[in-house]
């Protein structure tokens, strides 16, 4: 196995609220090899999210570290690409400002054409070739969600975070966006965390998916998936797939029971 | 073509009312006096007009722009940081609360004969705080989301602020803007109409008192809505450029 490109060691982290500290995290490590996909489930709650900002670099862990590529994560970096359950579209903008944005922040050496042309290229591969003019307010919620993936992705970021990004989504639309997710890494590889409470979701994209245990979360199960890559939605019912399933959520249900 | 004639309808529709209601009542014009009053008036007196109707422009404009200015700034401190809001919030409040017609002998005392200075900070006064309010609940209650879409790649503080933070509160401080506009026209108005031997659309309405012309100072409320007009549907427009993507189109 490569060298992990996300590296979660020992870490713990405790909010501080008004009734007193909140543990979300305890004793977590997570290793996501490099262009590995991993999903992330657990009872809603558990610190998923809390997750998400550590290794974005929004937030530093009180206890332990978390390291991109051997070095050690102390503020965002340009490296990292996100996508959140709300698309969080800049309604001032029309949609391929909105996914070349990224390129002005990280001071990206390409011209004004090669980032129009770099933004094209990834909304044709999601299908939204025909509405980079168009505002987000005239997209429907999935059109949405597609364009923030490629906002994600723009920058060609090693690591890229979803935090439910599917989540708000009806189930036909969600399974459409899961098979954009096998294009786009099919493309472009990237190493991918996927926070998910969508049990079919975790095992439909992702190559290994981590249970977390109830509040403070520490790794409860990690369930390899032997079908990595590419697959079709048709393996979701496949016996081997509905057994994986199970299993899940037979774990889920334990996770549950400890909180 | 509906958009223009709609307004204009409505405005000969109310000056028929207005002429009718002077006309049946008989009314003499010290009492009320007729729009067909007001064209003499307003042809005697038209260098005045146009001469102290300037004066009262921009002594509007200029007041509004401090406005702005200052308006702007004190929504950003107070959007930014919740202990700046808690501090002058109460401050504020209690400022915006007094009438503002109490503060110009006030003003008038402080800096005497300076008509120009007294009527833009009457103007200023009078119209900063939607613009502060306005502003700092758009920056206050911007989605954390936002901000960590730009804070993740590593985007400064003041990078967030111009990317989203100021787009994303302009349709709210247009939204205060227009109340704002009406409001520093209320204030040099005050403050023109009390200035012994000023100049501006309030002296034109007080010399017409003074006078007993009172179609004259007719002519002065009319001409003054005019203004208001104009004044209104400049920041419109400057709305519908900067800020036109908030709009929805109602289908």
């Amino acid at each position: 196995m490569s060298r992990a490109s996300i590296e979660i060691r020992d870490v713990s982290h405790v909010y501080k609220t008004q009734s007193g500290p909140l543990p979300v995290l305890d004793n977590l490590s997570i290793n996501v090899p490099k262009n590995a996909f991993t999903a992330v489930v657990g009872p809603s709650g558990c610190g998923k999210s809390t997750l998400t900002r550590l290794i974005a670099g929004l937030l530093t862990p009180d206890i332990g570290s978390v390291w991109l590529f051997g070095e050690k994560v102390e503020q965002p970096r340009a490296t990292v690409g996100m996508a959140f359950q709300n698309p969080v579209l800049l309604e001032w903008r029309n949609i391929l400002q909105n996914v070349i944005l990224p390129l002005e922040i990280v001071g990206s050496s390409l011209t004004a054409n090669q980032r129009k042309e770099r933004a094209r290229h990834l909304l044709a591969l999601v299908g939204l070739e025909d509405f980079e003019d168009k505002r987000p307010s005239e997209l429907s919620g999935g059109m949405r969600q597609r364009a923030s993936l490629c906002r994600a992705l723009i920058h060609k970021p090693e690591v890229l975070i979803l935090d439910e990004p599917f989540g708000a989504l009806d189930a036909f639309t969600r399974e459409d966006l899961w098979q954009v997710m096998h294009a786009l890494r099919k493309e472009e590889p990237f190493t991918g965390l996927l926070i998910t409470h969508d049990l079919r979701e975790s095992v439909f994209l992702s190559d290994q998916v981590i249970v977390l245990s109830g509040r403070p979360a520490s790794t409860q199960y990690i369930l390899d998936i032997p079908n990595k890559g590419e697959r079709s939605l048709d393996d979701l019912y496949s016996p081997d797939t509905i057994q994986m399933l199970n299993v899940l959520r037979h774990q889920i249900k334990v996770a549950q029971d400890r909180d | 073509m509906k958009k223009v004639a709609a307004p204009l309808i409505a405005i000969v529709a109310f000056s028929i009312f207005w002429e009718a209601l002077v006309w049946v009542n008989d009314w003499p014009d010290y009492k009320m006096a007729s729009p067909s009053d007001l064209w003499p008036a307003f042809w005697k007196f038209r260098y005045f007009f146009l001469d102290y109707g300037w004066d009262t422009l921009w002594r509007t404009v200029v007041g509004l722009m401090l406005a702005v200015l200052v308006g702007v700034a004190l929504g950003m401190v107070m959007g930014f940081s919740k202990t700046m809001r808690d501090a002058l919030y109460p401050l504020l409040v209690g400022f915006n609360a007094i009438p503002k017609a109490t503060v110009v002998p006030i003003i008038a005392l402080i800096f005497v004969g300076q008509h120009d200075l007294n009527t833009v900070l009457i103007a200023f006064m009078i119209s900063f705080f939607p613009i502060a309010v306005s502003v700092s609940i758009g920056l206050s209650t911007l989605e954390p989301e936002y901000r960590d879409i730009l804070r993740a790649l590593g985007a400064s503080k003041t990078m967030i602020f111009w990317k989203i933070a100021l787009p994303k509160t302009l349709p709210e401080f247009f939204g205060a803007l227009k109340v704002a506009v009406t409001l520093a026209f209320i204030g040099t108005n005050l403050m023109e109409i009390v200035s012994p031997h000023g100049r501006g659309l309030g002296a034109l309405f007080d010399s017409g008192k003074t006078n007993a012309d009172y179609p004259l100072m007719f002519a002065v409320l009319i001409a003054l809505a005019l203004l208001g007009i104009v004044l209104y549907y400049v920041v419109l427009a400057l709305e519908k450029i900067f800020a036109g993507w908030a709009e929805r189109e109602t289908s």
